[in-house]
């Protein structure tokens, strides 16, 4: 939920990323995490198990700095992609202001990734909330690999509101940025619709 | 999403950093913070120079959804109150008004009685307050205070700005 605070001038957004196991959401936090300045990036948290699978959450504060006198955050967190984390996942979710759903591009995790999406769909609604009502895109990761799904196809399966989508490949950082940055200003449009009348 | 669901104005949000300030000083406690069950930081008092305060306020909420959901699979409605005892230092987390958790942070020079003792009747002021506040938001039925006219164009120019490599 975003949080705006007229008195310490405050204003925090939740962007969750989304996926099925393995499909690169801890990858593109560790990336954005890598790349930005100490000034704009706090520490990253994860909760992993010894395997390095996330267990709980993966949480990244970013600070866009000061906007018409607010002090504007993004807070990314990503979600246990495991099947078995549901009920983590659900919490996850809880006052969420932007979704970023992360798909395995692979063709053998076609399945995985509808799955994923319908999953997502039944956690929004447990929350009270609705896909189309918030912000969302969609990333198509792991575009290098010689196995993947033709994008028309991924779209044809998964891309049914046509929100916008990016090719990335998140080990090396391509469409991680450009991620991050739609995802954002969508939660910036949205946010400045619901205070603006 | 009607509209952001918490906005904290002037009046209300200094009478909550009293409460947070006069608790942590007659607790003797470290510190106490404030973090709406999405993991978002309202507030915060005493000493948390030192201290990753976003992170806390992430792991508290996270922390808090969990043993809620521990909760609801023993068939109880919710765990109120949660208490982590360290060697040195220790948490108590309390729930406010539903949603919002109450974290208090305090080492040896106090006691968990008397934490306890405070915290209750902080949690009692705090919930009057923030009952008040949704109740304000669930009524007005409109927007918050604009954020200026050109707040999404200046955003967006820094989002363009900072977030690339």
């Amino acid at each position: 939920m975003s949080l705006i605070n007229y008195s310490s001038r405050e204003i925090n957004c939740k962007i969750v990323y989304y996926g099925c196991g393995l499909c690169g959401k801890t990858t593109n936090l560790l990336y954005v995490h890598e790349k930005l300045p100490h000034d704009i990036k706090g520490k990253m948290v994860s909760l992993a198990t010894d395997t390095d699978r996330t267990l709980f959450f993966d949480f990244l504060p970013l600070e866009l700095g000061t906007v018409n006198g607010f002090k504007t955050r993004f807070h990314l967190y990503t979600v246990p992609g495991q099947v078995h984390y549901d009920a983590s996942r659900k919490l996850i979710l809880k006052g969420v202001d932007g979704i970023v759903f992360v798909v395995d591009s692979q063709r053998n995790r076609f399945e995985e990734n509808i799955e994923s999406m319908e999953n997502m769909k039944k956690n929004l609604q447990l929350q009270g909330y609705h896909l189309d009502n918030i912000p969302y895109i969609i990333q198509y990761n792991k575009r290098d690999l010689p196995n993947c799904s033709p994008i028309e196809q991924l779209e044809t399966a998964l891309n049914h509101s046509q929100v916008p989508c990016f090719e990335s490949i998140a080990t090396t950082g391509v469409g991680v940025f450009d991620t991050l940055r739609a995802i954002s200003k969508l939660v910036i449009a949205h946010l400045s619709r619901q205070t603006a009348r | 999403m009607a509209g952001p669901d918490l906005v904290l104005f002037e009046e209300d949000y200094s009478t909550i950093n009293e409460i947070l300030s006069q608790l942590v000083r007659e607790t003797n406690s470290k510190f106490a913070l404030l973090v709406d069950r999405s993991g978002q930081l309202i507030s915060s008092q005493g000493d948390t120079d030192r201290m990753d305060s976003l992170s806390f306020a992430s792991l508290s909420a996270g922390n808090y959804a969990a043993t809620s959901e521990l909760a609801k699979i023993l068939g109880q409605e919710e765990f109120s109150v949660l208490f982590h005892q360290g060697t040195n230092e220790s948490i108590h987390l309390s729930v406010v008004a539903d949603r919002v958790i109450l974290v208090v942070v305090f080492d040896n020079k106090t006691t968990l009685g008397l934490v306890r003792l405070r915290v209750k009747k902080a949690v009692e002021e705090l919930t009057a307050i923030f009952r008040r506040i949704f109740e304000k938001v669930a009524e007005r039925g409109d927007a918050p205070p604009k954020l200026g006219d050109t707040f999404s164009s200046v955003a967006e120019s820094e989002i363009d700005n900072l977030f690339r490599e």
